[in-house]
């Protein structure tokens, strides 16, 4: 290993799982790293991921194999995902799940103390390591001591507190640096890189509150670069996590697991039917999972549970909520109550769009020990015990497949990724590479659960492995890049935020902020329609231009956070725009995608070898030699340009339709 | 909430009230752009202990706005935001203030609760006494308003080599060795410290000029120490915690354990740790260690 003084300059934006694996390889390779974030690291977003991480660890006598785990990979996500990245990545898992174990994260155990495994949505096999139900929490903190520990030895240099506005390029559009702002200080200042990566995670506060992001998951970053050409692909593909419990402020995610470890969602038979769910007997509850989809029943993917419980809840008028159940403050609202049940009125309140997730008939134990804290959330947010009662809960939006597009090299020989490739995760500007939620590779159409903690751990590790080959094979490093170039996008981003301090207009930062995850969630939803996404893509340019009548509302010259989500929510605007073009240019029904007027449909009660299933596949077939397809958008100052390129499908050639009945 | 009915035991000091205005004032100033109007539920008094910058005095002002059901001190001041407005009618900055996960693991939220440590997302207005008072977590620098620079509680961390030494990030093709489920399930109870810094707020051996490390950084040294391969340093981990600022600074107050969020079992683990310090200590006199 070259000491810490012989190598390049390398900054990692983003503390999060992805970050900090990128920062691990790129320092053990010798190079020095800085590490930008908005925060403290181990605050990032990684650490509300809760059930768990997959790998094929075989431990359970189900006969698993990397094979089956590739084969649901690319299934859950529609075929929509490139092949070889998802083949290295599902090899790679066993070896990245016994790094961390190293590591000292605390994943349960067997009774023989061997790393425990269970079920997730989307798989037949007992596939998913977990850490009690904290997965992602103890993940990041492996790896945050790991960096840490590199810290002390001066092979890593932290920037918190620090936000990334731009990347610096030169005049052949090489990545040479970036231009961040100091959250406290607001001093705007560049900074010279050989390489960068963007481990900037997701974007869920698009759709504000009805999120289970955290707040910093804006996407802010990732528009930036979008914005100076990065391409954006597959943005139309985005993830509504079937079960999170509603709040005024925030959805707050109750893990897959919970049903992977058995429980069962559900709703009255009766749409009158008024009792405690625990009084209405087995013969009156419609476990609809169960009765649609018996061979995967509650663990279908998180797509078709999504819009099940949508069906459930908005055509069908099943939908709970009674007055009382949800938030403590709520318990006061009486007068919102009785007499509002049925399919009339659960459009117009969101208090009848929930159903039941019941863990009441589970052994107490076994929850608290495999379950805790979520038990723990539910019961501090919501005041009620979900051993004690069903949990409401409704699709809420999670995770985006999309992002930056990111590179590969195909092994010939293996047909995987090349290992050490430069290629892998290069984004489509020379010298930047993305990893973790924020790039695109691995999901496809839908994500499978415990599949974004494997994807943002190992696209980390892969990136930095990238990047080093990337290093080796560059002749002149960000030092002997012309200072102007530094000096004129420094000058651009302080106007930037000088025009947006004067500005006094009438237009506060914050309340557009939750106009935009208003029009997100009620135009770019679950299921969409492409009047609706006309009616978004217009809404959005008009939000757009509010921004031109903004005011800031905060004069401090001092950690002005008014400034800085300012800055983020135009971006937030305007990578909303790329989600809502990519989904107004896709007609068809694909994992997360939805609209229903292009809508297949494998004909009910029909199976493989039945004229009407084949008669479907060949539709199926032939919808996908139209849109088997990745979306690509590029930055265009009037709206973003929607294009395609083909999907690698070398591994598992699209016969079997997606079906989970 | 176990925190609340704590609140007398830790010395605040008395609020610099400014007089409240009624209810009618915010009402009259509210922006009809945003669309928080409709759902109003019940009108709290928030008093937050302000401060422009870190050198500059700290100052009292009140609001009164609506929360919405199921409101919380973050979603309160995330309301607040949008338009910040005194309960006397006075247009001010935006209050400062941390939170990103809003589900009790991130750890960013902590601040002062009617003069307890505590996360801010978990702390449902519901169940707090009015009016509310909100100030930044003591013991650490103030930023601004009611953020505070816990940048001391990771150079702790760092100080007792709070990790695994692994040879590198790579798959070796080795396991680590195999964890009981009971030595898993005190561990786990350690690996869920968000390093919020409630327990150093709450701690009286815990203060900036002050050596001690305090409870979540010795937590952590319990933690590694019990790990398979993490006994290999236990001496270090132990050396590091024996000298000044270290595990005898402990003054055993137990109000860590009281005010820890996540209810790790701090006082268990500084007990744990003397025991193993007292070993370690003869071990160092006559060899072998």
């Amino acid at each position: 290993m070259k000491g810490a003084d012989t190598g390049r300059q390398v900054i990692v934006i983003g503390g999060g799982l992805g970050g900090l694996w990128a920062t691990l390889a790129i320092a053990e390779a010798g190079h020095r790293v800085m590490l930008f974030s908005l925060f403290e690291v181990m605050r990032s977003h990684s650490a509300c991921a809760q059930g768990g991480i997959n790998a094929v660890l075989d431990m359970k006598g189900q006969h698993d194999s990397v094979q089956q785990h590739i084969i649901d990979t690319i299934k859950g996500g529609s075929y929509l995902a490139n092949q070889p990245p998802i083949q290295s990545m599902c090899e790679d898992a066993p070896g990245l799940i016994r790094t961390f174990e190293r590591m000292g994260v605390t994943f349960s155990r067997t009774p023989e103390g061997l790393l425990d495994q269970r079920l997730f949505g989307g798989v037949k096999h007992k596939r998913t390591c977990f850490a009690g139900a904290s997965t992602g929490q103890q993940l990041l903190y492996g790896v945050d001591q790991q960096v840490r520990r590199l810290e002390t030895e001066g092979r890593v240099e932290k920037q918190e507190w620090w936000e990334f506005l731009s990347l610096v390029k030169d005049a052949d559009g090489v990545c040479r640096g970036i231009v961040a702002m100091d959250l406290r200080s607001l001093e705007v200042r560049a900074f010279r890189a050989d390489a960068v990566v963007l481990a900037t995670g997701g974007l869920g506060q698009l759709y504000a509150p009805k999120t289970t992001c955290s707040t910093n998951s804006t996407g802010a970053a990732a528009s930036r670069v979008y914005q100076q050409g990065a391409r954006f692909a597959n943005a139309e593909f985005f993830q509504f996590h079937p079960t999170a419990m509603l709040g005024e402020d925030k959805t707050r995610l109750m893990t897959e697991a919970a049903r992977g470890e058995g429980g069962r969602i559900w709703v009255p038979k009766d749409p009158n039917d008024r009792r405690e769910p625990l009084r209405i007997p087995e013969s009156e509850r419609f476990y609809f999972l169960e009765d649609w989809y018996p061979t995967y029943g509650n663990t279908v993917p998180r797509d078709i549970a999504s819009r099940a419980i949508w069906k459930v809840t908005r055509e069908l008028g099943l939908g709970v909520g009674a007055v009382g159940k949800q938030g403590a403050g709520e318990r006061g609202a009486g007068e919102r109550g009785a007499g509002q049940r049925g399919a009339e009125e659960s459009s117009a309140g969101e208090s009848r769009d929930r159903v039941y997730l019941d863990l009441t008939h589970l052994d107490r134990g076994f929850v608290s020990t495999r379950l805790g804290a979520i038990l723990s959330i539910y019961r501090k947010f919501a005041g009620q015990d979900p051993l004690e009662t069903p949990m409401e809960i409704f699709p809420a939006a999670h995770y985006a497949m999309g992002g930056l597009w990111v590179d590969y090299e195909k092994d010939a020989a293996t047909s995987g990724m090349k290992p050490g490739s430069p290629r892998n995760h290069a984004t489509s500007i020379p010298g930047l590479y993305a990893c973790g939620e924020c790039d695109y590779a691995y999901h496809g159409a839908n994500r499978l659960g415990a599949n974004s903690l494997l994807s943002a751990s190992y696209s980390g590790r892969v990136a930095g492995e990238a990047v080093a080959s990337y290093l080796s094979g560059i002749e002149q490093g960000a030092d002997a890049a012309p200072a102007a170039l530094f000096a004129a996008e420094t000058a651009r981003q302080r106007a930037i935020n000088r025009s947006l301090t004067e500005a006094s207009g009438d237009q506060n930062p914050f309340c557009l902020h939750r106009e935009l995850g208003e029009l997100m969630t009620t135009k770019v939803g679950v299921v969409r329609d492409n009047a609706e996404l006309d009616a978004a893509l217009s809404g959005l340019r008009e939000l757009e231009q509010r921004f031109e009548r903004l005011v800031l509302g905060e004069s401090s010259r001092w950690a002005n956070q008014s400034l800085a989500h300012a800055r983020q929510v135009l971006d937030m605007v305007r990578l909303a725009q790329v989600i809502a073009a990519s989904a107004r240019a896709r007609d068809e029904c694909r994992g997360a995608h939805f609209k229903p007027a292009f809508d297949l449909a494998i004909p009910a009660g029909k199976f493989p070898g039945d004229p009407e299933f084949e008669a479907y596949r060949e539709r199926w077939k032939s919808n996908n030699a139209e849109w088997l397809k990745t979306t690509l958008a590029e930055y265009q100052p009037e709206g973003p340009r929607i294009g395609f390129e083909p999907v690698d499908l070398g591994l598992l050639a699209p016969e079997q339709p997606r079906d989970y009945r | 909430m176990q925190a609340e009915t704590q609140s007398d035991a830790l010395p605040i000091d008395e609020p610099v009230t400014v007089a409240a205005g009624g209810p009618d004032v915010l009402l009259a100033g509210e922006r009809e752009a945003c669309a928080t109007a409709d759902r109003i539920n019940s009108s709290v008094e928030l008093r937050i202990r302000r401060q422009d910058y870190p050198t500059s005095a700290p100052y009292w002002q009140s609001f009164r706005l609506k929360a919405r059901p199921g409101a919380n001190i973050v979603s309160l001041l995330m309301d607040l935001r949008e338009h910040c407005v005194t309960a006397n009618g006075e247009p001010v900055d935006p209050v400062a203030f941390e939170h990103n996960c809003m589900e009790e693991v991130c750890g960013a939220c902590a601040m002062l609760i009617n003069g307890m440590p505590r996360p801010a997302c978990s702390a449902l207005i519901a169940d707090l006494e009015t009016p509310i008072r909100l100030e930044p977590l003591p013991k650490f620098p103030v930023v601004r308003d009611l953020m505070v620079d816990r940048s001391q509680l990771f150079d702790n961390l760092k100080r007792v080599k709070a990790w695994l030494r692994i040879d590198g990030a790579w798959d070796n093709h080795e396991r680590a060795p195999r964890v009981s489920p009971q030595d898993w399930a005190a561990q786990y109870l350690f690996s869920r410290c968000m390093s919020c810094g409630c327990c150093l707020a709450a701690c009286p051996e815990f203060d900036l000029g002050k050596a001690f490390v305090g409870p979540a950084s010795l937590a952590q040294v319990r933690l590694m120490n019990a790990q398979p391969t993490g006994r290999y340093d236990k001496a270090e981990r132990l050396h590091a915690i024996m000298g000044d600022g270290g595990l005898s600074d402990c003054g055993n107050a137990q109000n860590c354990v009281r005010v820890c969020p996540k209810e790790i079992p701090l006082t268990s683990a500084i007990g744990e740790l003397g025991r193993q310090t007292t070993l370690q200590a003869l071990k160092d006199l006559f060899g072998g260690g």
